[in-house]
C-alpha cells in the first residue's frame, strides 16, 4: 500500500511534468539559468543554484550548533540536565517552519537590512533553516551517543581517559553514525522546506553572487507560481517538483543504505 | 600528546560545545520572547472565539481553529484505521517484502510536503472534484502523515514481547482476544506517541495545504468548503497582509502552545515504552 502510494505520488508528478518536458524539452530546464515561464524560458539553473546555496549554507550553520548540543546532551551532561536539554531540543524541533519563517521575517530580516538592504536574502533563508535543522540534528546525535553502552563509557573512564578521550575511543562510531544520519535528514528537510524559506529569501530567480542576494528555491518557485500558473507554465512547475522529488528520494535511499534496515524513530523525529 | 596538551584540547572542546549550546538556546529564547512581545496585545479569549476580520488584522482566529480542527479530523478519520491496520500487518508479517515496504514508507515520509501538495491538488482537488476544500486538505495531510504513523506504530507493535503472544496462544486465546486484550494495551503508549507525532506534523504543515484546503478565512459550513488552517493563517498574514504581524504572532503562539503540549505528552509516552528514561 505504501509502495503504491509512493508510486502514485511519483506518477502524478511525472504525469504533470510530461507536457512541460514535451513543450520545452528536458534540456531547456537544466541547461539554462533564465526562469521566465511566461516568456517561454524555463531554465531551472537559478532555482537549483538557489536551493543548493540555501541548503549548503544552512547546513554549515546548523551542523556545529546541532552536533554541539547533541554531544552536550548525549555525552557531557549528567542525566538530569541532559533530559532538560533533550526535551528543549524536542520542543524546538517541533516548531512549525512557518513560525520560524515569521520570526525570520519580523526579527531577523530587519536586522540584516540594517547591514545590507533589503535583508530578505540567501543569508536570512539559511539562518532560518539552520534554526529549524539544528534541534533535529541535536536530537539525532544525542540519541546515537546515548546508545553507547554504559560499560564502555566506564571502561574508558577507568583507563584514565577524560570525557573527550572517551568520546574519541568508545563513542567514535556512534558519533560518526549519528552525525551522518543527522546530516542526511537535515539535507532532505532543507531541500524540501518551502514556506519558511519563501518568507525570508526574497525570491528573485537569479544565481546568487553574494550571501546577501535574494534567492528563489525550487520548492519556493512552485509555491509562488502555482496559484496562477496554467498550461505549460503549470506543467513546468511540476518539472521543478520532479527535480526536487528525485534528489530527495536519492538522498533518502542513500540514508537507508548508510544506517541499515530497521532503525526506527530517529528518522521521524 | 602530552598530558598538558590533552588538557588544553579538552578545555577547548568543552568551550566550543558550550558556546554552541549557548548560541542555540539564546536564539531560541530570542524567538520566544520576540513572538510573545509581538503577540501580547492580541492575546486573550476573544482571539480564540471571534472570527477573523479585515483579512485577519483584527478579530480572532475562531474560524481558523474550526477549519484546523476539521482538517485534522478528516486526516485522522483516514489515518487511524488505515495506518494502524497497515502497521499491524507489517509488524506481523515475516515476509522479505516488508523491508521494501519500510524503505518506501521512509522515502514517502521524507518527501518535501509541497510535492504531496501537488499530488493532493491533482488527485483530490481535480480528479475527485473536491477542489479547494477541507476534505481535500485533510486527505492530502493523511497521505503526508500516514508513513510516519505507520512506521512508529509498526515499531510499537514489534516491541510487544514475543513470549506474551506465545503464552496467549498456549492458553488457547483467539486471535481477536489476543489483539484486543494483549497486543493493543501493550503497544498503546507507542500508538499514542504515533498519534501525537502525526498531529504535530499535520498542525505544522503549510505548503501541502495552500493548494488543497485553500486559504479562505471564513467559517467553514461543510467539509467541501475551503478552510484556512492555523499554519496557513500565519503564512498568509506574514506574506500577504500588511500590518498582520501581531495577529500572525498571536496565531503562532497558539499553534506553538498546541504543539508543545502534544510534544510533551508524546515525549513522556515514548519514555514509558522505552522503559527507563535514557
Amino acid at each position: 500500500m505504501a509502495a503504491l502510494l509512493l508510486l502514485a505520488v511519483a506518477w502524478v508528478v511525472v504525469a504533470g511534468a510530461l507536457p512541460g518536458l514535451r513543450a520545452f524539452g528536458p534540456g531547456a530546464f537544466l541547461g539554462d539559468a533564465s526562469w521566465q515561464p511566461a516568456a517561454g524560458r524555463v531554465g531551472a539553473g537559478a532555482l537549483i543554484a538557489g536551493t543548493i546555496a540555501v541548503t549548503t549554507l544552512a547546513l554549515a550553520f546548523a551542523l556545529p550548533l546541532g552536533v554541539g548540543a547533541g554531544i552536550a546532551g548525549g555525552w557531557l551532561l549528567s542525566p538530569r540536565p541532559a533530559r532538560m536539554l533533550r526535551l528543549l531540543m524536542l520542543v524546538a524541533a517541533g516548531i512549525p517552519s512557518v513560525v520560524l519563517g515569521l520570526w525570520g521575517l519580523t526579527a531577523l530580516v530587519p536586522l540584516l537590512a540594517h547591514w545590507r538592504a533589503p535583508g530578505t536574502s540567501l543569508l536570512a533563508a539559511a539562518l532560518v533553516l539552520a534554526l529549524m535543522l539544528a534541534p533535529t540534528i541535536a536530537v539525532v546525535v544525542d540519541a546515537a551517543l546515548s546508545g553507547v553502552p554504559a560499560e564502555q563509557r566506564r571502561a574508558a573512564a577507568a583507563l584514565g581517559l577524560s570525557r573527550w578521550g572517551a568520546l574519541a575511543s568508545a563513542g567514535r562510531q556512534a558519533l560518526g553514525a549519528g552525525v551522518l544520519t543527522a546530516a542526511a535528514i537535515a539535507t532532505a528537510r532543507a531541500l524540501g522546506e518551502t514556506m519558511a524559506v519563501l518568507l525570508v529569501a526574497g525570491n528573485v530567480a537569479q544565481v546568487p553572487g553574494n550571501i546577501t542576494d535574494p534567492v528563489r528555491t525550487l520548492t519556493g518557485g512552485i509555491a509562488l507560481e502555482m496559484a496562477y500558473a496554467t498550461g505549460d507554465h503549470r506543467s513546468a512547475l511540476f518539472v521543478l517538483g520532479l527535480i526536487a522529488l528525485v534528489v530527495v528520494l536519492a538522498l533518502v535511499l542513500l540514508l537507508r543504505r548508510v544506517t541499515g534496515d530497521d532503525r526506527d524513530g530517529a528518522v521521524h523525529v | 600528546m602530552s598530558e598538558r596538551s590533552l588538557m588544553w584540547r579538552d578545555r577547548l572542546l568543552d568551550t566550543a560545545v558550550w558556546a554552541m549550546v549557548a548560541a542555540l538556546l539564546s536564539v531560541l529564547a530570542w524567538l520566544a520572547v520576540d513572538l510573545l512581545r509581538t503577540a501580547w496585545p492580541r492575546l486573550g479569549w476573544e482571539l480564540l472565539s471571534e472570527p477573523a476580520r479585515r483579512a485577519g488584522r483584527s478579530g480572532g482566529i475562531g474560524s481558523i481553529l474550526v477549519s484546523t480542527g476539521l482538517v485534522l479530523a478528516v486526516c485522522w478519520a483516514v489515518v487511524l484505521p488505515l495506518g494502524l491496520g497497515a502497521a499491524l500487518a507489517l509488524a506481523r508479517s515475516r515476509a522479505t517484502w516488508t523491508s521494501w515496504i519500510r524503505t518506501s514508507l521512509d522515502a514517502l515520509a521524507g518527501l518535501p510536503s509541497i510535492i504531496l501538495g501537488l499530488f493532493g491538488m491533482i488527485i483530490f482537488g481535480d480528479l475527485l472534484g473536491l477542489g479547494f476544500s477541507i476534505a481535500s486538505g485533510g486527505l492530502t495531510l493523511a497521505c503526508m502523515v500516514l508513513p510516519t504513523v505507520v512506521r512508529v506504530a509498526d515499531a510499537a507493535f514489534r516491541a510487544v514481547p514475543g513470549p506474551l503472544l506465545a503464552q496467549a496462544a498456549a492458553l488457547g486465546l483467539s486471535q481477536t482476544t489476543t489483539l484486543l486484550r494483549l497486543v493493543l494495551p501493550a503497544a498503546a503508549p507507542g500508538l499514542l506517541a504515533a498519534l501525537a507525532l502525526g498531529t504535530g506534523r499535520a498542525l505544522a504543515e503549510t505548503a501541502a495545504l495552500v493548494f488543497t484546503a485553500g486559504a479562505s478565512d471564513r467559517m467553514p459550513q461543510a467539509l467541501d468548503d475551503p478552510g484556512r488552517t492555523l499554519a496557513v493563517h500565519i503564512y498568509e498574514l506574514a506574506m500577504n497582509v500588511a500590518g498582520g504581524e501581531a495577529s500572525a504572532a498571536a496565531s503562532a503562539v497558539v499553534l506553538l502552545a498546541a504543539i508543545a503540549t502534544i510534544q510533551a505528552v508524546s515525549a513522556a509516552l515514548l519514555d514509558r515504552i522505552q522503559g527507563e528514561p535514557r
